[in-house]
């Protein structure tokens, strides 16, 4: 398993803290929530580290970071890319929740045809008004299939869960913060 | 005077009796082997291999494999939980496992042995195979996309219901599930919701209707204590027939 390195040192000779990145793919951004459902604890989490990318911070670009977070499965040419982006800046790249660690309930459109997926909701839909397949060039182009994460990059942590309690999310960042092996009680193990 | 037969389970003597498999004797002792296909009350069938021990140096199912004086069995040391993992692994991908819409989550077997053997990811690229949902009965659904092949429904729809409504057709990866009726559907088959054949099914592939989340989640069978303290969904269901009768 991949260890945190040693925090850089900055400029001025300060240790610097390590960073985080998050971002949500196909997912329906629970664990995002979950996240924080750390409550206040997130004041001593900003104490230990640096938020980068991330929807918490807006910032859009992700770059060099110690850990990144991955939330959903990959379901579109974007989620290819934003994926192996965070890839790319992180060194350490964890698949937080049932649809990053298994496709989810999104990778139930896996036992369709891409196209009867769309033809259901742009042309069949209940209630849809001039029905057509959107096709504007701005919207990341469909994958055949919903994806795990680790079936498109490598993936040194797995957290399972619907979404992954915010206990969980909070001992696997203490535990790998202080460069502990990472185990989890019974209780913070489950997949719904 | 001592003339009990006994062997050695992770070094602690497990006595039994003649024609006693090592899970025989292990759950009579109270010693968790984490299975699936595994039911005490069916003749062992072999197939989940979950229960994988290393006997003598050699890897085994503890299901099948006749107790002898003087093995030595490790069922809990580091190379056989992640021989179980990988194996529960190649389980999850083969089928369509989505544990947050399913409704047996929480009382699942499958899910219940991965969260003992510390399962975190499938590991392996999934198969996402093509498999149906038959809804046809008007008490019990079936959905083969949940099904691990264990066979108890087929064993207890045999021998205990004496309905044969179950069979496996097939081989090797195309082996398949498949219902005993003219229509191939189960709302033409003889089973019925009280048969054992319903009860016995460890996943979320046979399920009874109308009573989904009647039991809420959080609040079942694995969701605070480890399948190794409560015990198989099959047990559990038996002694909740026994209190309703």
């Amino acid at each position: 398993m991949t260890e945190m390195t040693d925090n850089t040192v900055n400029e001025s000779g300060e240790k610097q803290k390590p960073r985080i990145a998050t971002a949500a793919l196909c997912g329906c951004f629970g664990c995002h929530m979950s996240f924080l459902d750390i409550d206040e604890r997130i004041l001593q989490l900003v104490e230990l580290v640096e938020f980068d990318r991330s929807p918490i911070t807006d910032i859009k670009e992700v770059g060099p970071c110690d850990i990144g977070l991955i939330e959903g499965g990959v379901a579109n040419a974007e989620n290819v890319e934003v994926l192996r982006d965070f890839r790319r800046h992180c060194k350490i790249l964890v698949a937080v929740g049932a649809c990053a660690v298994n496709g989810g309930v999104p990778a139930m459109r896996n036992q369709f045809e891409l196209k009867e997926c769309l033809v259901e909701a742009y042309i069949n839909g209940i209630g849809v008004e001039n029905p057509q397949i959107p096709d504007d060039p701005e919207i990341p182009l469909l994958l055949d299939k919903v994806h795990p994460v680790h079936e498109v990059v490598k993936i040194d942590y797995f957290l399972p869960g619907c979404p992954p309690s915010a206990d969980t999310l909070w001992t696997f960042l203490n535990e790998i913060l202080a460069g502990e092996e990472i185990t989890f009680p019974y209780s913070l193990i489950h997949y719904d | 005077m001592s003339t009990e037969k006994t062997f050695k389970l992770d070094g602690k003597s497990i006595p039994f009796q003649d024609g006693d498999t090592i899970m025989d004797a292990a759950l009579r002792a109270g010693e968790y082997i984490p299975h699936l296909c595994h039911n005490p009350e069916f003749a062992p069938h072999g197939s989940c291999r979950v229960c994988i021990v290393d006997v003598n140096g050699r890897h085994m199912s503890a299901c099948t494999l006749p107790a002898a004086e003087g093995l030595e069995v490790d069922n809990s040391s580091e190379r056989i939980m992640e021989q179980r993992r990988n194996i529960l692994q190649m389980l999850f991908v083969e089928g369509n496992h989505v544990c947050p819409g399913c409704e047996k989550s929480g009382a699942c077997q499958l899910q219940a042995v991965a969260y003992y053997t510390r399962m975190l990811s499938p590991h392996y690229t999934h198969f996402f195979p093509k498999r149906s949902v038959d809804a046809s009965h008007p008490d019990i659904a079936i959905d083969f996309n949940r099904c691990i092949l264990c066979e108890l429904c087929v064993r207890a729809s045999r021998d205990v219901d004496k309905k044969n409504v179950f069979s496996i057709t097939g081989r090797g990866l195309e082996s398949r599930l498949v219902i005993n009726s003219a229509s191939g559907k189960l709302g033409n088959s003889a089973l019925s919701a009280s048969d054992k054949a319903v009860s016995v099914c460890p996943v979320g592939a046979i399920l009874p209707k109308h009573v989904g989340y009647d039991q809420p989640i959080g609040d079942r069978l694995y969701d605070n204590k480890p399948i190794s303290v409560v015990g198989d969904v099959a047990s559990a269901n038996n002694q909740q027939e026994n209190a309703n009768d």
